[in-house]
């Protein structure tokens, strides 16, 4: 009998471990998908299916460094869009992005996908993430 | 009796078939097209007459004149677009690209881009756009010119362009179209679809191998 209760516990706990992992794994997984709609939608035209950009005129999404250290501030980049000189993977750009118009679970959406694709490997970017990161928009 | 015959249908059948497969692949003409009837050696001859590119005049990233002369003897490419286009145009240039590297040796090859935008897109805007596209040489022409004169020829193009609206947004269709050295449209392709464009690479080529392309100067 007490054994059976020790494997019930031990049992109980591991789903619910489980079920942890899967939620962050879940959440991710729909943020991704979804960002890879609204990014097809959206962003594809300009910075291609597969990320790459358009020579110099328009930037690659490959430069993971760049993306790990304006990670707070992407959502910005998307919000109100993007002029002046940008360097990405040693390149020098200079133009415009113009600002989206998409609401902040969508960039969400997109920023998961762009920042875990193309070789990218930044984790779930999620909504309050996104929140906070607007409210500090220079 | 009656089997001989069908035998020699058969073969007959048979005959059509492999003819028409030896007969070199040619390129359909599309636009309007009108007989005509002239007399030559006094005998009355009826002719078909294609709609042709007319004449133009528009200025390169170079600020170079570019006429209707400037391609004579020369296969090429027509599109429209402009440099500031947030939608179709980076995907449309972007599938040219691989066109361009094709064909960039061949000195009776070009590429037309007209700026829909002559406003923005000046001589200057075109070439930077030119230098960071990574396109050099004579290959791919960047035109600028007189709006109307832009719009009139996309018709002869059978392309839509349209100006701006209210959301502050050219449109205009994203077709590659094939001319031929007499100046006739001998196809068109969705410019967005990466799959197309590769069916205009190899439609080049067959039009380059015609005999009539081959002897046109």
């Amino acid at each position: 009998m007490k054994t059976g209760l020790i494997v019930f516990v031990f049992m109980a706990m591991l789903i619910i471990t489980a079920s942890c992992q899967n939620d962050g794994q879940i959440e991710f997984n729909r943020f991704y998908s979804n960002g890879s709609v609204v990014y097809q939608a959206h962003c594809q035209n300009c910075h291609g299916a597969k990320g790459e950009g358009l020579q110099g005129l328009i930037p690659s999404l490959t430069d993971s460094i760049y993306l790990k250290n304006n990670k707070n501030t992407l959502a910005c980049q998307l919000n109100n869009g993007l002029k002046g000189k940008l360097t990405i993977l040693n390149k020098e750009f200079e133009g415009e992005m113009p600002a989206s118009k998409l609401s902040p679970l969508e960039i969400a959406q997109v920023l998961t996908y762009v920042t875990n694709s193309f070789g990218n490997k930044l984790g779930t970017i999620n909504t309050d993430q996104v929140n906070a990161d607007l409210a500090k928009c220079k | 009796m009656k089997n001989t015959g069908y035998i020699i249908a058969f073969i007959l059948l048979g005959c059509g078939c492999k003819f028409n497969d030896s007969t070199t692949k040619t390129l359909p003409i599309y636009g309007n097209k009108e007989p005509i009837t002239k007399t030559v050696n006094g005998k009355q001859v009826t002719d078909t007459v294609y709609q042709t590119i007319p004449a133009f005049k528009f200025v390169n990233q170079y600020g170079d004149t570019i006429t209707e002369k400037s391609l004579n003897g020369k296969i090429y490419v027509a599109d429209f677009f402009f440099t500031t286009c947030p939608s179709i145009c980076p995907v449309m240039h972007r599938n040219m690209l691989p066109v361009y590297n094709e064909f960039k040796t061949n000195p009776d090859f070009r590429i037309i881009s007209h700026s829909i935008d002559p406003k923005y897109d000046t001589v200057p805007v075109l070439k930077k756009y030119a230098d960071k596209m990574g396109i050099a040489g004579n290959t791919w022409w960047l035109l600028h010119g007189n709006k109307d004169a832009t719009y009139s020829i996309a018709k002869s193009y059978l392309v839509a362009v349209q100006e701006k609206n209210t959301q502050e947004n050219y449109t205009h269709d994203g077709y590659f179209i094939l001319i031929d050295k007499q100046k006739r449209i001998r196809g068109t392709y969705q410019g967005t679809d990466p799959a197309e464009v590769e069916k205009m690479s190899a439609d080049i080529k067959t039009l380059i191998a015609e005999p009539d392309q081959k002897a046109a100067k």
